[in-house]
């Protein structure tokens, strides 16, 4: 079994408006569509963890030489133009299979219910601390 | 006074045993493997505090019945249905054969084709080899609950499974696919080297204590013999292959002294006796190339003509890219490095962006003293590479290259 990080991203270069000018009935098939998914993965021991990260406003970034104060500025870099939206940690079978639930977050269903197309990045994982599980 | 060891030892012998009588008495795995894995658990912590019964096998069956109970019967007040027979509790210890073949029905069926390596070798690890769900989620690094739904998927991909011996005309195959589980399991544990960690569950031995059952339970057959021989002349080596803090240490650089003599032995006769016996498989003849390694009393005595004869009888069993690699480096060693490095050739297309193949082509330059090339290719291996030792191993092959 190999861990892989699936990470999505706000991405800017969607032609696809932010969440909160969604229609409610959109934004709520996404959701569900993605806890349905969650579901699944989690119900075959494919999850490790999944976590969706609060939006970019709220991100501080934090710089520091450890001796003076670290210097904490609002935000993400401004010219991003993508920032991490969240996360899922899988342990599966082979990267094929990793590549098969990325494509699968990749096409939830957006306005309309048009799939977002998404692009996922997929990070195999290379060492993990052995005392946290 | 049993020592918590000793007791573990104990409880995982049995585990398999008790578990077999209790399918063919009632004949539902799913349920039967909950019930003894609640009474191993029980198990621990009665007879850590109260010593261990004196009829251990039989306070178990006893145990696992009257959960068996309990589980039924929350079943039934789950379904709301009433007039469902209950299971008696009344698993007594009886003089029933405690069968080896117990043990072989099961892990043809937890090595069931159905099931995805990965679920194979957690519910072999729990079914057979008596671990709870919180071990092996330790040794596999994710959590409990991860490892509880990936055993209780693959045991409802079993469910309607007997608990039988397969066919004579499908028993052959079935036991290759059990022998690649326990492979699988052993690799696993040989390859990872975050080694620090006394509470996880060492793979590795526990694949070769498997391996062994297995093998008491098909004397004979040469490749379980094989493989076992294979477990322990790898296993052997276990202790030269990493350094102080963890460092990788290449085959031809670890410390002989620290191999595990007695191991080799084993696996020398095992191998030895498994090959006499005629038809020679894949484990047979790597345990043969392994052997050819531990009984070289140093690198340069390594009887390489001999290993690269066998990886040509492997290749011909199986071909995989990786035995090609592997010939390779043993063509070079025989021949020079420009053979071995023309062998790799092929490789290119099957092994596109494998770190294995960067990596010997970097031995091989080095070999050949093209330092800048060794150079180039361990650093790209050290770029692709997945294991944290390794990439340090070839980062420091590649400085070292460079000077």
């Amino acid at each position: 079994m190999t861990k892989f990080l699936v990470l999505t991203r706000h991405d800017s270069e969607l032609d696809v408006p932010p969440m909160d000018q969604w229609d409610p009935a959109d934004m709520t098939a996404h959701l569900e569509y993605l806890t349905r998914l969650n579901d699944e993965l989690a119900a075959k021991g494919e999850l490790v963890e999944m976590n969706a990260l609060a939006a970019p406003e709220l991100a501080k970034t934090v710089s520091a030489d450890g001796r003076s104060t670290p210097v904490i500025t609002d935000g993400p870099f401004p010219e991003a133009k993508e920032v991490l939206a969240g996360y899922q940690l899988l342990d599966v079978e082979s990267e094929e299979r990793a590549l098969e639930i990325a494509a699968l977050v990749s096409s939830a269903p957006g306005p309309d219910g048009v799939p977002l197309r998404q692009r996922i990045e997929v990070r195999q994982v290379m060492w993990s601390r052995s005392d946290e599980m | 006074m049993t020592t918590p060891d000793a007791l573990e030892d104990l409880l995982r012998e049995l585990a398999p045993q008790v578990l077999g009588v209790v399918i063919r008495r009632y004949g539902d795995f799913v349920l039967a493997e909950d019930a003894v894995q609640e009474a191993l658990i029980a198990a621990t912590t009665h007879w850590r505090r109260d010593g261990v019964p004196e009829n251990p096998r039989g306070w178990l069956l006893q145990t696992a019945g009257h959960k068996l109970t309990d589980i039924h019967r929350s079943e039934q007040a789950r379904r709301r249905r009433e007039n469902s027979a209950t299971v008696d509790a009344g698993l007594d210890a009886g003089p029933e054969a405690a069968d080896t073949d117990d043990t072989l029905r099961l892990l043809f069926l937890c090595c069931h084709p159905a099931l995805t390596p990965a679920s194979a070798v957690a519910l072999t690890l729990r079914a057979v080899g008596g671990l709870t769900t919180a071990e092996i989620a330790r040794a596999f690094l994710v959590p409990e609950a991860t490892m509880a739904q990936r055993i209780s998927r693959a045991k409802q991909t079993l469910a309607g499974e007997t608990f039988g011996m397969p066919s004579s005309d499908e028993r052959a195959q079935r036991l290759l696919a059990v022998l690649k589980v326990l492979y699988l399991m052993f690799n696993e544990g040989y390859a990872a080297t975050a080694g620090d960690d006394l509470v996880r569950v060492d793979l590795a031995t526990e694949a070769t204590r498997l391996t062994r059952m297995l093998a008491a339970a098909v004397p004979g057959d040469g490749e379980v013999t094989g493989l076992l021989a294979l477990m322990l002349l790898t296993d052997a080596r276990r202790p030269a292959r990493t350094g102080p803090v963890g460092e990788l240490v290449p085959l031809a650089e670890q410390h002989r002294s620290l191999w595990n003599r007695e191991q080799i032995a084993e696996g020398v006769v095992l191998v030895t006796r498994a090959m006499a016996g005629g038809v020679v498989g894949e484990y047979q003849l790597q345990a043969a190339i392994a052997a050819a390694h531990d009984t070289a009393s140093s690198a340069e005595q390594t009887d390489w003509k001999q290993i690269l004869r066998l990886y040509g009888l492997l290749a011909k069993v199986v071909d995989s890219p990786v035995v090609t690699l592997n010939r390779a480096v043993a063509a070079a060693m025989v021949h020079g490095p420009a053979v071995g490095l023309e062998l790799l050739e092929p490789l290119d297309e099957q092994l596109k962006g494998s770190y294995r193949l960067d990596a010997v082509r970097g031995h091989l330059y080095e070999m050949l003293g093209d330092d800048e090339r060794a150079a180039e290719h361990f650093r790209r291996a050290a770029r692709r590479t997945t294991s944290l030792p390794e990439q340090r191993y070839l980062t420091g092959k590649a400085a070292l290259r460079r000077r």
